[in-house]
């Protein structure tokens, strides 16, 4: 089976310290890979380099076998690798329609569009609607509410729904968990899998060791800029995952 | 799954909702019982002339609001706005008076002049990465004293402009009211404004940037292009301002309009926008400036010392931001 998205060698360097030390990553169709590692190992730089905030200085990149490189987010965005960031990236005061679509917004058709530049409001509330109803986000009133009025884990989810609506190829998530509760983390959870569930695989990111446990497939452990190992949840333990994360276990194999 | 649910709410809790569905119903509401009482307590406020009085006084300072706005609403603020105006009201003015050029080019000269104001003011915002209220307080100076030296600090009479120019300052009649073009012309720039405020994927990218702009940039947007533009326009709006300030006076005077950068940001406030980016509506700032115009005017007939009406805009000010910060607080 060929990766929808492989890295090989990436290496990045801030001034003298080094975030990535020749780092791999394999994403297979259809799964959830998520990647846990110690604070320092290199997972937030890892994410960037693959979602084009930040330019590795060596290594590649291959989406479905192609080799890419990205300059921006929007390189990335438009090769189909939709990513949430733990800052969220929505807009508070606009509505769920509105952030859904944000940078990359519909006219209306004719000359309403060309000439006036008038936004298909219309059009992109109910696309919205499908898209929040796809992903079983039923209990939003209407798309036409304003996110700050929404809880952090409604807020979430839109930016969530954002990422499943537009991303053709990757969804990467960035510790979509870490600021929410109980009951919000497992609604989020929840559309983690239903994005799984329609075919497209996930890069799920985070540091509680139970979600990663829940919902992945794989998991790529990182330390010291590397890869070191990839484990299957149900061959190992919890208590092994983190002790091979922080090098009180050698890796298996 | 349920993500939300709904809970019971307050009377206060749907007001504070209200409010912060609609920005611009509370200061609509004021200037609604602004006018009520003024209009008990005197007998000649609501007389066409002095209605026409009112919509006069309020023009310039409208106008200015306008792209005061845009600069809010994108979290910035715009102190050199009067500083600009003026001097585009002393270029058009001087150019057609000393070299006889006609009323048009002089007036399409003005507009350059007052967008590239408005880009250099973008430009220090964006590439120098300065805080707006410091670029502006700077070019507020380097611009008025540009207008005091190219004007030699002497007023250009209205006698010796083509008329294209007081064009503004002329009047019809509804209603026995008489109406100047430059409040015609505020309406239609606020229609104009909101119109695409409201509906053009720039309108959302203002309001995207003025909310967050790292946000805004992680979601696609090129919030550099967004504050320039947002900056460039406002200056060619304060170009509007210009013609409409000098068929106001009837001349050029580089001293006119010495408060009016204030008086903008007064009404933008009043209006219901936050000074802390991405909520508000331009037509809110016509109702803000019409608000100030109205308790003036007001409190003027009704035999109240000019101080006290200053307080009045003080207090309405207050109340305006103290408001705001409410609203914000709005959770499910």
């Amino acid at each position: 089976m060929t990766a929808v998205l492989r890295a090989s060698g990436l290496v990045k360097r801030y001034g003298r310290v080094t975030a990535l030390a020749g780092s791999d990553l394999e994403l297979l169709p259809g799964e959830i890979l998520a990647v846990i590692g110690d604070n320092g190992a290199g997972k937030s730089s890892l994410i960037k380099a693959l979602s084009g905030a930040v330019v590795p200085d060596e290594g590649e990149i291959f989406l479905d076998g192609e080799p890419v490189s990205f300059s921006t987010p929007l390189d990335a965005r438009r090769a189909g690798i939709e990513t949430v960031h733990q800052s969220l990236a929505v807009a508070p005061s606009l509505d769920i329609a509105a952030n859904l679509f944000l940078g990359r917004e519909r006219r209306r058709k004719g000359v309403l569009g060309s000439v006036f530049r008038m936004l298909d409001r219309a059009g992109m509330r109910e696309e919205a609607r499908r898209q929040l109803d796809a992903l079983g986000i039923m209990t939003i009133q209407h798309p036409g509410q304003a996110v700050e009025t929404l809880s952090g884990g409604q807020r979430q989810a839109v930016a969530v729904a954002r990422a499943a609506a537009f991303g053709s190829r990757v969804v990467i998530l960035d510790e979509p968990t870490a600021a929410l509760g109980v009951r919000e983390s497992r609604a989020v959870l929840d559309l983690v899998l239903q994005v799984r569930e329609r075919g497209l695989p996930v890069i799920l990111i985070s540091h509680n060791m139970p979600h990663v446990f829940e919902v992945a497939d794989r998991i790529h452990i990182q330390r010291l800029g590397r890869r070191i190992a990839v484990v299957d949840p149900a061959q190992v333990s919890m208590s092994d995952a983190v002790a091979i994360m922080t090098g009180a276990l050698e890796p298996p194999g | 799954m349920a993500v939300v649910e709904s809970r019971e709410r307050s009377p206060l809790t749907r007001l504070q909702h209200l409010l912060h569905a609609q920005a611009t119903i509370g200061p609509a509401v004021v200037l609604l019982v602004a006018v009520v009482v003024f209009a008990v307590l005197s007998e000649r406020f609501l007389t066409p002339g002095n209605i026409s009085l009112i919509l006069q006084q309020v023009a310039v300072v409208g106008t200015l609001a306008v792209g005061q706005t845009i600069v809010i609403l994108t979290a910035g603020i715009d102190l050199s706005c009067g500083a600009i105006m003026v001097l585009t009201s002393i270029v058009m003015a001087k150019v057609a008076a000393e070299t006889g050029l006609p009323g048009l080019p002089a007036l399409l000269l003005g507009f350059v002049v007052g967008t590239l104001c408005g880009v250099l003011n973008g430009v220090l915002v964006t590439r120098l990465k300065l805080p707006p209220f410091i670029v502006t307080l700077g070019t507020l100076n380097v611009f008025f004293a540009l207008n005091l030296w190219y004007s030699g600090s002497a007023t250009i009479r209205g006698t010796d402009m083509p008329s294209l120019l007081l064009w503004t300052g002329q009047t019809f009649t509804v209603f026995g009211t008489r109406v100047t073009y430059g409040s015609v012309m505020l309406v239609l720039l606020v229609g104009a404004m909101a119109f695409v405020l409201k509906n053009t994927a720039w309108g959302r990218h203002v309001y995207a940037t003025g909310d967050d702009v790292e946000a805004a940039r992680l979601s696609g947007i090129r919030t550099t292009r967004v504050l320039l533009s947002v900056y460039a326009t406002a200056g060619l709006i304060y170009a509007l301002a210009a013609w409409t300030l000098i068929g106001r006076i009837a001349s050029a005077s580089p001293q006119a309009g010495q408060t009016d950068n204030l008086d903008s940001i007064t009404a933008v406030v009043i209006g219901g926008t936050s000074l802390f980016g991405g909520r508000g509506a331009v037509v809110g700032s016509l109702i803000g400036a019409l608000i100030v115009g109205v308790f003036r005017n007001g409190l003027a007939l009704a035999g109240v010392d000019v101080l006290w009406q200053t307080m009045a805009v003080g207090v309405l000010i207050i109340v305006a931001v103290s408001l705001d910060q409410w609203i914000r607080k709005v959770r499910s």
